[in-house]
Parts: C-alpha cells; sequence; structure tokens
C-alpha cells in the first residue's frame, strides 16, 4: 500500500520555530476556554446554595464517561461582547458539542448560566443555530439544558430579534425531521424562551427551579394587573400537573439529566459506530512543527496526511499532474475520505484535477475533506490564457454541488477565492475546523497594501503628481493592519466562521469523529413527521 | 473404591483431590444452587439431589444414599458440616453397605450429645468444665458468666455467652430457637464461662483396631460470635509438656469410645494452663490443613486407609511437627455492615501465589445465601510463627476477592496485630480487636472513575476531547469524582485533592460490572456503586420511610407483629434466618404496624417489604 514517505527534519530549526509558534497558539486557545469556564463557576456558592449544577457539571453528568466530546465553537463571540481581548469572555454563554448520551451520539447544548445568568448573546444565537444546523444535517438528537435570563434588554437588537426567530423554527424542523429534541428546563426559560421547551418533544422540568412563562410576574402586573407567582405562572409542578408543558418533573438538575439520559436510551437509536484502525505511521506530536508561522516557505501537505491518515495510507491521484493540487484516496479511524490539498496555488491544471476528483468521489459516494493552505487561484497572462477562471468555475461548481459530506480545515493559508474553490465557510461543509495559526483572507495583507499603494501612485500620476510616499506608506500600515486584526483563527472563529479551533494533534480525533458522524447520518433513516410533535 | 462426597464448596473439592491421588473414583453430589459448581464439574460422577435449602438436598439422608447407589459409590464422606455427625446418616449408609469414613454410628451419636460427652469425658479422667442441665438453678450453682450450649450443637450455633441473670432468659430463647431451627433439637446446657482462655484443640487418628493417636493441638481462640476466623498450629500457649498432657487426656478420651477415624477434641485452656474439655468433633476439622501442614500427613488419605481397615504403621513418636501453618477463613461478610453474610456473585477471584487455598471459587461465582459463608480457607507454613503469619497476611493482602464483600483484610489486620503476634489470641480476642473497613480515599476513587471511563470501548477516542479542559463526572456512592483526559493522560478530583493517574493506576486489579466498580489495592478490597444517575434520594425516601424491609435473602422464622399493633423503638418485628444465623429485623422508633407482609417461612429477597408501619399516635 502507498504509505506516506514523510521526511521532515524533526531536529531542523524551522520545524523548532514552527513548534513554538504553534504551541504558543494552543496555549493561547486553552487560556480563553479556560476563562469562560472560570468565570461561569465563579457562580459555585450561587448555584450550591440553590441546589443547583453549575452548568457544565450538567453537561458532564449528561455524557457518558469515557465517550469523547467534540466541543464546538468555543471561541465563539471572543472579542465582541467586549472590544477589550483581555476582558472578553468567549464562548458566546452557550456550551455546545457533539457527544454519548446513553450511548447516543447527541448534539449537546446548555446554557452557561453560570455568565451573565444564561442571557443570550448575539454570538451565543448564532452558535445555538449553528448546533441546530449539525444536529439536523447530521441527525443527531438534540439535548438541550435551559436556563436562560433570555435577551439582554440593554443589548437589544432588532435584527437579534428577528434572526432569533429561527431557532425555533428549527425546532420545529428538527422535530419534524424525525430528529428528537430533548429539553431539560433547570431555570428561567421565559418569554421567548418559553417556545424553546414548547417545541421540544421531550421537556424535563426540574423542580423550584424551572420557569417557563410568556410573562413574568412584574410584567403580568404591568399588563393586566394580574398578581401570580413565578411558581403558579410556569413552576415544574404547575407545567407537570396542570399545562402539560413538561413530561418529567425532575427534582434537581441532576435527576433533570438523568432523565434526559433516560429518555435518549429509549429511543432505540442505535449505537454510534468506534474506530477500529491502524494508526498512522508518524506522531501526532509532530503536525505541531509543519505549518510556517509566516506562510511563506512551502509545505507539502503530504506531510499533514502522514500524520492523521490510517497507517498513513494515501493514494496519490494523478501526482504529477497540476502537481500543485494534491488529491487522494486515505482514511481515517476506518472511514474512507478523499482528501484536496494545496502544495501550491490553484493552477489551471490542479484546478481541473480537483474538479475530477470531487466528481470522482460524489461517484463514489466518497466523504471530501479540504485541507486548506492556498494563496488563491494563481494569476498572470499564461494562467488567464489557460482559462483559470473557466476552470476555477468548474472546481467551484463542483464543490458548491457535490452531494457527498465535505469537510474542511483550515490548515494555513486561505487567500481568495481559494477559500471558495477548497470548499469555505460559505460553501456548507458538514464541518469546518482551524488550526490556531490558520489565515483568512480576500488577498495577503502585504499584497492587500501594496495594490491600494500601487492604484494610489498610479492615480496620482495620472493627475501629474508625484504620490505622497508618507500618506502611502500610512495608508498601507492601514490596510495591513485591518487584513491582520481580521485575518486570524481567533477572529474568524469568534465571527462562527469555523466550528471551532482544533490543536493539530487532536486532528486525527476530530477528522476521524466527523467523518463516523457524517457516515452515521447517511446510514440513517429518518421517520419524519409531517409537522412536528405537538403536546396535548 | 468409588466415593460419594455428601458435601459441597471447598471441602468437597479437597476430599477429591486426594481420593483422585489415590486413584480412588470421585461421586458429587449438588443442589440445583450448585449445578454448575466447580466441586460438581471436577467429579468423576455428579449427581442431583434437590433443591437449593439444604433440607433439600444436602442434609436429606435418604436422597444422598439413593445417590450413592445409583452412581455406583461403595463409600461415603460426610466432610463437615452438614450430614457429618449426624449418627442416621452415618447408619443409613451403613445399612445401604456403603463404607463409612468416620467413626461408628453410635460414637456419633454420643459424642454429639454434649451432656453425654462430658460424663464420658469426666469418666475418662478428662477435666470438665462445671455445668449442667440449662435451668435457673444450674445457672445460680454456676454462678456468671455462663455459657449456654445446644446440646446438639457445633458451629457456634445455639451459643450464647450470658454475663449476668437478667440476661438469663432472653439468651435461652435465643439458643433455644437457633439450635432448634439448626438441628431440630433445642436442648441446652449450661457451663461456667471461661474469660480469657484459649481454645485448643486435638486432632486425634484411631484406626479400626485400637490404636490411637495425636497429631497435635491447633489454636482456634480467633473467634467471632464462636465461629472460629484464625487457626494455628502449634499454639504459641502450648509446650511440649503441656501438648503431651492435652495429647494423652485425648487419646484416652478417644479410646474410652473405641473411636475411628479423624476427630478433634476441644478444650478451653485457662491463663493458668488448665484445659477443660468442651466437646469432641467426630468428623474433619475445618482447619485440618494447619495440622497436615506441620505434620506432613494428608488427613483425608488417613481417613480413607483407616476406613478401609488399614492399621497404622506410626507410633506416637513418630508424629514430628516441622514448623508453624496458620489458616484464615475467609468469609463472605461485610466488615463495614457488622460482618452481615453476603451473598450474590465473586466477580473477580484469583488466590495468591505460595499458599495454600482451599476453596471452591472461580470467577463470577454465585456465593448462595443458603449455605455457609466462608468461601475459602488460605493457609502458610513458616519455620516460625512469624514468618508463617506475615506470609498469610501477604497472601490476603494479594488474593482477590472481588464483587463481594469479604473479611479478607480484617483478617490480614488481625495478623498484623502486635497483641496477636506477641501473644496469640484468647476466646474475647476479636471482642477486643477491631479494624475498620478502608474507606476509599481520592486515588482510589479516581483509578475507579479512570478504569471506568477506559472501559467504554470508544477506542482512539476514549476520553478524548478537543477541550481538554472539559471535565467527566462519576458519583460513586456519595463521592464526587470529576475526571479530566489530556492525550491520555488522566487526571481525577475527589475528596478534595487533585490527582494526577499514572500507568500504575491503570494496573490495578478491577472487574467492572454494570453499576459498580470493584477494584483491589494495598490488601484492600473496594466495590464503589456508581451512582451517577441514581435517582434522586428525595422521591424515594417517601417510599423508604414506614417499610421494614429484608436487609438480604433469607428466610422468616418469627413474625412477632400484627397489624394494629403498636410497636416500642427497638422491638424486634421479624427474626429472619440467613446463612445460618439469625438476625432480629427491629423497629427504629416507636411505631403503629399497618400490615404484615410475611409469615414464618416465607423466603425472602433483599428489598423485600416485610411490615408496614405508620407513626405510633
Amino acid at each position: 500500500m502507498p504509505a506516506i514517505d514523510s521526511k521532515i527534519d524533526l531536529n531542523g530549526e524551522a520545524f523548532t520555530r514552527n513548534r513554538d509558534h504553534m504551541l504558543a497558539l494552543i496555549t493561547q486557545l486553552r487560556a480563553l476556554e479556560d476563562r469562560a469556564a472560570t468565570k461561569s463557576a465563579a457562580t459555585k456558592p450561587l448555584f450550591d446554595r440553590r441546589g443547583q449544577l453549575l452548568p457544565r457539571e450538567r453537561v458532564a453528568r449528561l455524557l457518558d464517561i469515557g465517550a469523547p466530546w467534540l466541543e464546538l465553537c468555543s471561541i465563539a463571540g471572543y472579542g465582541l461582547d467586549t472590544p477589550d481581548l483581555e476582558k472578553s469572555v468567549p464562548g458566546g454563554g452557550m456550551i455546545a458539542g457533539i457527544g454519548y448520551v446513553s450511548g447516543v451520539r447527541c448534539m449537546v447544548v446548555a446554557s452557561d448560566s453560570g455568565i451573565d445568568a444564561g442571557a443570550i448573546q448575539h454570538m451565543g444565537r448564532e452558535k445555538l443555530l449553528r448546533a441546530q444546523e449539525l444536529a439536523l444535517r447530521n441527525k443527531l438528537p438534540f439535548v438541550h439544558l435551559v436556563e436562560s435570563a433570555g435577551a439582554n434588554l440593554l443589548r437589544y437588537r432588532v435584527e437579534g430579534f428577528i434572526h432569533g426567530g429561527a431557532i425555533f423554527h428549527n425546532l420545529a424542523k428538527l422535530s419534524a425531521a424525525g430528529v428528537p429534541v430533548v429539553t431539560v428546563v433547570h431555570g428561567s426559560s421565559t418569554a421567548g424562551g418559553a417556545y424553546m421547551p414548547g417545541l421540544s418533544d421531550y421537556v424535563i422540568m426540574v423542580r423550584g427551579r424551572a420557569k417557563a412563562f410568556l410573562a413574568g410576574p412584574p410584567l403580568l402586573k404591568a399588563a393586566t394587573g394580574e398578581i401570580a407567582t413565578d411558581e403558579e405562572l410556569g413552576g415544574a409542578v404547575m407545567h407537570t400537573h396542570v399545562s402539560g408543558l413538561g413530561e418529567y418533573l425532575a427534582e434537581d438538575d441532576a435527576d433533570g439529566v438523568r432523565f434526559a439520559r433516560e429518555v435518549i436510551a429509549r429511543l432505540n437509536w442505535g449505537a454510534a459506530p468506534t474506530p477500529t484502525a491502524k494508526p498512522p505511521r508518524y506522531d501526532a506530536q509532530e503536525l505541531l512543527g509543519i505549518m510556517p508561522p509566516d506562510r511563506k516557505s512551502p509545505v507539502d501537505m503530504r506531510d499533514v496526511i502522514a500524520r492523521f491518515a490510517d497507517d498513513s495510507d494515501f493514494l496519490d491521484f494523478k501526482p504529477d499532474y497540476g502537481p500543485a493540487t494534491v488529491c487522494g484516496h486515505a482514511a481515517v479511524q476506518g472511514f474512507a475520505v478523499g482528501i484536496v490539498t494545496n502544495n501550491g496555488p490553484l493552477d489551471p491544471a490542479g484546478a481541473t484535477k480537483a474538479t475530477h476528483f470531487i466528481q470522482t468521489c460524489c461517484q463514489a459516494g466518497l466523504p471530501i475533506l479540504y485541507l486548506q493552505n492556498t494563496t488563491g487561484y494563481i494569476v498572470g497572462r499564461a494562467s488567464e490564457e489557460a482559462g483559470m477562471i473557466k476552470h476555477g468555475s468548474k472546481m467551484i461548481q463542483a464543490v458548491s454541488n457535490a452531494n457527498v459530506p465535505q469537510i474542511t480545515l483550515m490548515c494555513g493559508a486561505s487567500f481568495g477565492a481559494g477559500n471558495y474553490g477548497m470548499c469555505g465557510r460559505a460553501y456548507n461543509p458538514r464541518f469546518l475546523f482551524s488550526w490556531p495559526n490558520a489565515q483568512t483572507a480576500v488577498m495577503g495583507a502585504e499584497q492587500a497594501a501594496l495594490t491600494m499603494a500601487n492604484v494610489m501612485e498610479a492615480g496620482a500620476r495620472r493627475k501629474g503628481q508625484e504620490p505622497d510616499s508618507a500618506q502611502i506608506d500610512a495608508l498601507k500600515q492601514k490596510i495591513v493592519d485591518n487584513f491582520e486584526s481580521q485575518s486570524g483563527a481567533f477572529v474568524t472563529s469568534a465571527r462562527m466562521l469555523d466550528d471551532g479551533i482544533i490543536d493539530p494533534r487532536d486532528t486525527r480525533n476530530v477528522l476521524g469523529l466527523t467523518l463516523s458522524i457524517c457516515h452515521e447520518a447517511d446510514a440513517r433513516t429518518l421517520r419524519p413527521v409531517q409537522f412536528g410533535e405537538a403536546r396535548p | 473404591m468409588n466415593l460419594l462426597i455428601a458435601n459441597r464448596g471447598e471441602i468437597a473439592r479437597r476430599i477429591m483431590r486426594t481420593a483422585r491421588r489415590m486413584g480412588i473414583g470421585t461421586i458429587a453430589v449438588y443442589s440445583d444452587a450448585d449445578r454448575d459448581a466447580l466441586h460438581v464439574r471436577e467429579a468423576d460422577t455428579a449427581v442431583r439431589i434437590g433443591a437449593a435449602p439444604p433440607r433439600d438436598s444436602y442434609l436429606n439422608i435418604a436422597t444422598i444414599i439413593d445417590a450413592a447407589k445409583r452412581a455406583g459409590a461403595d463409600t461415603v464422606h460426610p466432610g463437615y458440616g452438614f450430614l457429618a455427625e449426624n449418627a442416621d446418616f452415618a447408619q443409613a449408609a451403613l445399612d445401604a453397605g456403603l463404607t463409612w469414613v468416620g467413626p461408628p454410628p453410635d460414637v456419633i451419636r454420643r459424642m454429639g450429645d454434649k451432656a453425654e460427652a462430658k460424663r464420658i469425658a469426666e469418666e475418662a479422667g478428662v477435666p470438665t468444665i462445671a455445668g449442667g442441665e440449662a435451668t435457673a438453678e444450674t445457672a445460680k450453682t454456676i454462678g456468671y458468666p455462663l455459657m449456654i450450649k445446644a446440646v446438639a450443637g457445633g458451629g457456634g450455633r445455639g451459643m450464647r455467652l450470658v454475663r449476668a441473670e437478667n440476661e438469663l432468659t432472653a439468651a435461652f430463647d435465643a439458643a433455644r430457637s437457633e439450635a432448634e431451627h439448626a438441628f431440630g433439637n433445642g436442648r441446652l446446657l449450661l457451663e461456667r464461662a471461661l474469660t480469657g482462655a484459649r481454645h485448643i484443640e486435638i486432632q486425634i487418628f484411631a484406626d479400626q483396631h485400637g490404636n490411637v493417636l495425636h497429631l497435635g493441638e491447633r489454636d482456634c481462640s480467633v473467634q467471632r460470635r464462636h465461629q472460629k476466623l484464625i487457626e494455628e498450629s502449634p499454639s504459641p500457649a502450648v509446650d511440649a509438656t503441656l501438648r503431651e498432657q492435652m495429647g494423652a487426656a485425648a487419646v484416652a478420651l478417644a479410646k474410652a469410645v473405641s473411636y475411628v477415624g479423624a476427630g478433634t477434641i476441644e478444650f478451653l485452656l485457662d491463663a493458668d494452663r488448665q484445659f477443660y474439655f468442651m466437646e469432641m468433633n467426630t468428623r474433619l476439622q475445618v482447619e485440618h490443613p494447619v495440622t497436615e501442614a506441620i505434620a506432613g500427613i494428608d488427613l483425608v488419605e488417613w481417613q480413607l486407609r483407616v476406613a478401609k481397615g488399614e492399621r497404622f504403621t506410626r507410633q506416637q513418636a513418630d508424629i514430628r511437627f516441622h514448623g508453624h501453618a496458620v489458616e484464615a477463613r475467609l468469609c463472605a461478610e461485610d466488615p463495614a455492615r457488622d460482618f452481615l453474610p453476603q451473598a450474590g456473585r465473586i466477580a473477580l477471584w484469583q488466590p495468591a501465589e505460595g499458599v495454600r487455598t482451599d476453596h471452591a471459587l472461580e470467577p463470577g461465582s454465585e456465593v448462595s445465601p443458603h449455605y455457609d459463608s466462608m468461601v475459602a480457607k488460605v493457609i502458610a507454613h513458616g519455620a516460625t510463627r512469624d514468618e508463617a503469619c506475615e506470609r498469610l497476611a501477604r497472601a490476603l493482602d494479594s488474593t482477590v476477592a472481588l464483587g463481594l464483600a469479604t473479611n479478607k483484610a480484617f483478617l490480614a489486620a488481625v495478623l498484623r496485630d502486635e497483641e496477636f503476634a506477641t501473644q496469640g489470641a484468647t476466646t474475647d480476642f476479636l471482642s477486643r480487636f477491631s479494624a475498620p473497613p478502608a474507606k476509599p480515599d481520592a486515588r482510589t476513587l479516581g483509578i475507579a472513575a479512570m478504569l471506568l471511563a477506559r472501559n467504554g470501548g470508544y477506542g482512539e477516542w476514549t476520553s478524548w476531547s478537543n477541550n481538554p479542559g472539559r471535565a467527566m463526572q462519576v458519583r460513586f456512592g456519595g463521592d464526587d469524582v470529576a475526571l479530566t483526559c489530556e492525550r491520555g493522560g488522566y487526571r481525577a478530583r475527589a475528596l478534595g485533592e487533585d490527582i494526577a493517574l499514572d500507568d500504575d493506576d491503570r494496573r490495578v486489579v478491577h472487574v467492572i460490572e454494570p453499576g459498580a466498580v470493584h477494584l483491589a489495592r494495598a490488601g484492600q478490597s473496594y466495590s464503589l456503586e456508581n451512582t451517577t444517575h441514581a435517582p434522586p434520594a428525595r422521591r424515594s425516601a417517601a417510599a423508604s420511610d414506614g417499610r421494614l424491609v429484608a436487609p438480604m435473602n433469607g428466610r422468616v422464622v418469627a413474625v412477632n407483629a400484627a397489624a394494629g399493633d403498636t410497636a416500642e423503638a427497638g422491638k424486634t418485628l421479624v427474626v429472619l434466618e440467613a446463612m445460618k444465623m439469625e438476625h432480629a429485623l427491629s423497629v427504629p422508633t416507636a411505631a403503629r404496624i399497618k400490615a404484615v407482609h410475611v409469615a414464618p417461612g416465607t423466603q425472602v429477597a433483599p428489598g423485600q417489604l416485610l411490615v408496614e408501619l405508620e407513626p405510633a399516635s
């Protein structure tokens, strides 16, 4: 079998420099994740006093011990709650991930009510919507642990209100599609939030803590003058005994989560496949030292594939035709996959090769993995003459219309239309993850600045003026700053332009797990119901 | 020779081992509970003799004799317990033309009657303890403390120590009831109770030609509720002179009844080195291996040879003892619950290397509530007492018995006790000794959580997360464990400690069952109940209040409650017989009885509702 013969100098200066750079970024990632967890955990005394579990404890108890947990969008909202990056708490006030509940792979979302009492943040809402979308596309039962103060009225945005309606639209779609929705109401789930249990197939309410009503006591009094308590209006006992909104009355948070497990266990959903395959021949640790920080030295992406593919096995497709674009067959943890990646710019030959390869994958029903490390489609007279636009378009057509699961991993550079052709976020891959060093932009910052400078200089000369080099330099710097401040993985991930930043050493598990999820989803026949389930 | 062994468990296997070595065919008998037991599988032939309760199987004389005939047996070995000291059984075997491995029926009968045996001992010049028939008058004559014994007794059943007069009536009742249930004979004896005495017994052996030898003593002073736990030979309290005196007394007594085969004469040895006859056991003893170890004799072989009519070739002077041997009885009893017998499944069993372990266990063996809670005997031999005790303690440490609570660590603690090591034990030793069962520490809890996590069958994904800060949560009993895993390295947070787990922790001997992790660490066995997803106590509390439930498998022998009665706090409502002990179940606080759901004879399972109560008005 064609195992990759990888020849990285593990003791070289470049390797060490690359690794140090990568490790520093991973440290930053972990520190940010820890910041959210720590902030949430600081409310423990309050939660203890109320007899509650912290949101992360709820999730931990919900999930099967020893099972994998693929957390999603841990950096969502970073720098968007406050521009002060030292104070910003990433995560969007929401914990989301794919985990195992009673042996069933589920999409799990929990309000991080340790942060602002679970008030919905803009990026938290985006995260919830993404989780719902992933649940629907991947046929994952949706478990929602709710405790939310609702929308933060101080930060009210009309577009947030309007787009937020999609949460409920999605719940109805999930139910109708045959993807069960199980909601545990741990605390407040009021006003709009009350439709979360309302649109769930199974609702568990925690005694004394769950609250679901359209208007709480203050608003009610203001609106009609009626006086009623929280419990009377929407407590767990009322909803499980009188209104019928809740199916199961839980004694406390742990019991609520236990009920969710019981319900999932009874869905007769079937066990998820587990990985069985030969490990790669190369140590995943070495993935830390492959990608250069400056993106200027070339990378043979086969060195990356060799460190996550089963047995480092890779059947190179047309290796000598359009060699700057690498395509081929591999498997990750037993799941076969076609890989498209970049050893250089996308050129006409590379684009047609990739197009051809994508079509063969569709023909074979093979999921496609895009490892992005591209400076974009090649420019120049020769390539234009060779029909670069046509060939690039073909590739985009293939990527856009491929009927197999596509997964994208941002390994380094992602510039220009290369981002599109290599199945960027807008091309709706099933999953998209970033390495911490990933950079995404319409073009390189230097190139953008230089382009602008050239345009300005040419403009000045057209008017017969001498270009103001100081002014141009300042503008160049401004462009560079603007590009660089938006291209890093921490920035794109904060804006939900991926499903999360991952440690390169986790690549094999992330890909294996997501391929397994796609595989399970494709094999599963859902039982759609026409209108979703309605409560009595 | 074709030998039927009218017994089960370790002793059946032990007898078979010798029989097989001697070229003797082996026939096992079994109750329904033992259908798949080792002693059944190892025998040449096995015959079913009835249902699990002993009276329907191992105590059913007619069925066993019939089994012997059907299987072509010519000899019967009764082992110990069950019918081993039943003269009717011996007679029935002889009447059926079978060779009986043991003394003649009339000897069994005479020595089995405690009063008669004592009279014979007195006649043979063997010192006895003052006592007589169980009446208040006798009690007054003897004075306190005194000991109540069942005339037909054995194994501690029907025995009660009475310290003062006001305890007498209750003790009489209890002993009589226990004796009636155990032996079908409620007759009792009283004896002066010796305090600070040692239980010393002499192993004797007689052939059919009038030759009687003694094989030295065994010290069985480590007892709880008159049940022996640790036995050794020689006794640290017996020197050569005393051994000779006691041996001579034992031989004289055996000769006086024309004894045949293996027998044991039990004495109490007081602080002044005076010994008194207690009783004679007309069978092989549980603790015979310690004698075998130091005398270099296979007692079962001798029994079979004597039964065939062979004559001793050795004289008393030829009996030599080498070193010191100690035996510990491993019992399925929970030290955390006052040594309550445990029935259930031994998930993992692994006897220690380098010592003798007589057992009938294998991983997955069921310990039946119908039989004795002793599941194995571990015997160590050494040049000195210290060496033998240390060897045994270490062997107990490395013996793996997981899934069911046992007294393993308790036994090892006794062997390591200063008083026991320096002076040996007196019969009241255990009343002063305690070794509370070890509570799992943070590392143990962490290991259990890690083992659980690693057992999920997730392959490369085991415990993995792209966010290694996420914790997995497990609850064992009332203790929470938060477990994190980064690149295969586990950390656990439990009991306020943060612990990094290493490769050694992964190698801990363990077994995972649905609902529990059992593991062995540093000689301790832990059964950690996984309560992570247990229903909340509050909801179930409503159901457990006002309910008297059976704590274990057993048979109801008495019900002292009727609907409408009021019961004072502490009143015994139901008496349960389980694992050959009686357990009084009483009401914790004053209550009115709402309903009674059992009657004498009812077989009950753990958690079964016995009596419903409501608050006394």
